[in-house]
């Protein structure tokens, strides 16, 4: 029988590590992300999840318990925001570099200074070359979801990954959602199989220090330099996109829900303007693509979702029919423009899509972005074009720039 | 428990051919620590000179399993690997967490506070040093006043050492202790009763470290008796609140002939530019500490 409950996005993503029955949790308080743990705390109390909960005394210590805690061979999982992110930076190099699965719910929002607890992306995107795989989720059932595949794809590649979803947008917004059902969670994840264990049975020392070049191990094997584990992390993210869309299409059959892999389109087979974003924009975006099409103009949206690895063949093919790509984000990338604008020209390099890639920066700090706004933005980069002006300034949405 | 050092465990769990310097205290104090330690015991260590004895990878002189972890997350990464333990149920394993004075009193606070509010059940040792001596000589918190390091390196530091033993004691463990490498024995016996006890333990080691204090290689046990003998470092153990005198500082206590600090600074490169109101306020800072171990010692 469906089970259908109505609860926030940080309630589906408890919902969603208690179903994957991860073993230790180990989270700090920060705004939004809070409630997570909180209810993660009622689940293992109240003995619905069997898992070891450390409170720690700060996000640099969540993730170091959990980067121990999977090094010994247990499914860990955490959760942050903002600062608390920021603050973890160090240890998700090390988690990554590490090779080890865990799995990280990210509630975006904004960072100081100013303070800020309100939503954007910029906690994120400054994460983006730690060596993690970044996932955007649009919806309540997209993060309990996804969050169930970023275990299994976590641990098919061995590399970190992190779920992201807007801070109270979805954070803190009740919407039904399907839960899946705890047996066909478990068909779809077998359990965590570590790639080296920390372990008295086989001693080893693990992640010392490794010299530029590469070195005999004491049976005479010549063994990686630290370039050559940061080629095979490199290799891993890349690799890992077939891993992604796996994962998507697997649990597509056995749950009935696809949510794209790296990406999803909508209303895009005949669509002359592509709006793209991630994140619960880009459901924006498809309400304003649908007010744009009654207007007579035909746009569609690109959803990316998954943000590292880059979809780079994917957006190629999204994007094959679109006279003008308008890239909506809530980040920016100081001194230059948005960090998915860069990424996503950057693929579209060495094609024949020659079409103007507009920058729209839009709802930082919680800003309120509505889909009326990006309606308004995408007519105004639609008169842009028409007047020859092929790459205007990146423009900032709803913001006081007099 | 052993009398001398012809009983201690004589299995090995550091083989020859690390990477310390030469006569370094902290190698002298491992050997001892890790065989009393024994096999089922997983270390985590932070960046420190004990991530170069330990070697460069592929190869380790080391053969109990490690896990370096970030340089300020010593007291999370021995929380994780216990949760993860006992999430799997291996719950028969020693976590030992092994850091520098950097990475204890320094940057490792937060982390280590942490696990033992928590009540982590594992051994935290502190290496002391004295200073940043892995990455050559700066200034600690551990450092004592009058000390010359890269980071004083006229004035001399100007500021007594931090009194961690302290800080740990208000932290209600059930066992803590203070030990040189000087003193294997002692060492080694606290090392024993420390692994059996439930609870946060923490052990601190007074390691003289030969390039960083300024004395020849050689003598690094005579200056970690020097230590205890003027009272700069003192042997002792709280073991659910007991405070008791051990070792060569209990010999002191009885007998009365502690030396005075100037037989210990005078042998160091260190101290080269120790004021004499600075040996003054080093010698009161002394005999004030001293003075409340003895208080405590005979209540």
């Amino acid at each position: 029988m469906t089970d259908i409950q109505i609860v926030t996005g940080n309630q589906a993503a408890a919902i969603g590590a208690m179903l994957c029955q991860v073993q230790v949790v180990s989270a700090y308080p920060i705004t939004p992300q809070t409630s997570l743990t909180e209810t993660l705390s009622r689940f293992i109390e109240q003995g619905q999840l069997k898992a070891e909960y450390v409170r720690v005394e700060s996000e640099h210590s969540a993730l170091s318990v959990c980067i121990a805690a999977s090094s010994v061979g247990a499914r860990a999982f955490t959760s942050t925001s903002s600062h608390g992110l920021l603050y973890m930076h160090e240890q998700l190099h090390w988690a990554a570099g590490s090779r080890l699965p865990i799995v990280l719910c990210c509630v975006n929002r904004g960072v100081g200074a100013p303070w800020s607890i309100f939503n954007d992306q910029q906690d994120a995107i400054a994460q983006r070359d730690t060596g993690w795989i970044q996932i955007y989720c649009r919806n309540n059932q997209e993060i309990i979801d996804t969050l169930i595949q970023a275990y299994r794809i976590a641990e098919a590649v061995y590399v970190p990954v992190m779920v992201c979803y807007d801070g109270f947008v979805l954070s803190h917004t009740m919407m039904p959602i399907e839960v899946p059902e705890a047996e066909a969670v478990k068909d779809f994840l077998p359990p965590y199989k570590p790639h080296t264990i920390l372990s008295p049975d086989e001693p080893r020392n693990i992640n010392p220090v490794t010299f530029p070049w590469r070195r005999y191990d004491d049976r005479g094997v010549l063994c990686d330099g630290y370039m050559e584990l940061r080629y095979k992390l490199q290799t891993a993210l890349e690799n890992s996109a077939a891993s992604i869309i796996a994962a998507n299409d697997f649990f597509a059959d056995a749950f009935g829900r696809n949510h794209g892999g790296m990406l999803w389109s909508y209303r895009m087979e005949d669509a002359e303007v592509a709006l793209t974003s991630m994140g619960s924009m880009a459901t924006e975006a498809t309400t304003a693509a649908d007010i744009l099409r009654d207007k007579g103009i035909k746009a569609g949206v690109v959803g990316i979702r998954v943000f590292r690895p880059f979809p780079k063949e994917a957006v190629r093919i999204a994007l094959n029919k679109a006279k003008a790509i308008l890239v909506f984000e809530k980040d920016i990338s100081y001194g230059y423009e948005g960090a998915l604008c860069t990424d996503l020209k950057a693929a579209l390099y060495s094609t024949d899509i020659r079409v103007p890639v507009h920058n729209y920066i839009a709802g930082l700090g919680g800003r309120d972005v509505k889909p009326r706004e990006l309606v308004e933005a995408s007519e105004d980069s639609l008169k842009i074009i028409a007047s020859g002006i092929r790459e205007p300034k990146t423009t900032w949405i709803n913001c006081f720039t007099g | 428990m052993p009398e001398s050092l012809f009983k201690v465990n004589i299995e090995e769990y550091m083989l020859p051919g690390n990477r310390a310097c030469s006569g370094c205290g902290l190698s002298l104090a491992y050997r001892y620590a890790l065989k009393a330690l024994r096999k089922n015991t997983i270390l985590t260590i932070p960046a420190s000179c004990l991530t170069v004895l330990h070697g460069l990878y592929p190869t380790t002189s080391v053969v109990i399993p490690c896990l370096n972890c970030a340089f300020a997350s010593t007291g999370a990464s021995a929380s994780g690997i216990l949760a993860g333990l006992k999430a799997l149920n291996r719950q028969d394993i020693t976590v030992v967490a092994f850091a520098g004075d950097g990475g204890t009193f320094d940057i490792g606070i937060q982390s280590l506070s942490g696990a033992a509010e928590r009540e982590t059940d594992f051994i935290f040792v502190c290496y002391d040093n004295e200073g940043y001596m892995n990455t050559g000589t700066q200034r600690s918190s551990a450092t004592p006043i009058g000390a010359l390091t890269t980071t004083t390196p006229f004035l001399t530091k100007q500021e007594h050492k931090k009194d961690m033993l302290k800080i740990m004691e208000a932290h209600d463990i059930p066992y803590l202790a203070s030990v040189s490498s000087s003193y294997p024995v002692d060492l080694y016996d606290k090392f024993v009763k420390a692994k059996r006890i439930k609870g946060t333990r923490y052990i601190q080691i007074s390691a003289p470290c030969p390039p960083g204090w300024v004395y020849p290689p050689r003598d690094t046990v005579k200056i970690g008796r020097l230590a205890v003998e003027t009272g700069m470092v003192v042997l002792f153990e709280i073991e659910d609140g007991k405070f008791q005198l051990t070792g060569r500082s209990k010999t002191l206590a009885q007998r009365g002939n502690k030396l005075p600090v100037i037989a210990y600074i005078e042998r160091q490169g260190r101290f080269s530019k120790i004021s004499a109101e600075q040996v003054a306020q080093l010698q009161n800072w002394v005999d004030t500490r001293w003075e409340e171990y003895l208080r405590r010692a005979s209540t």
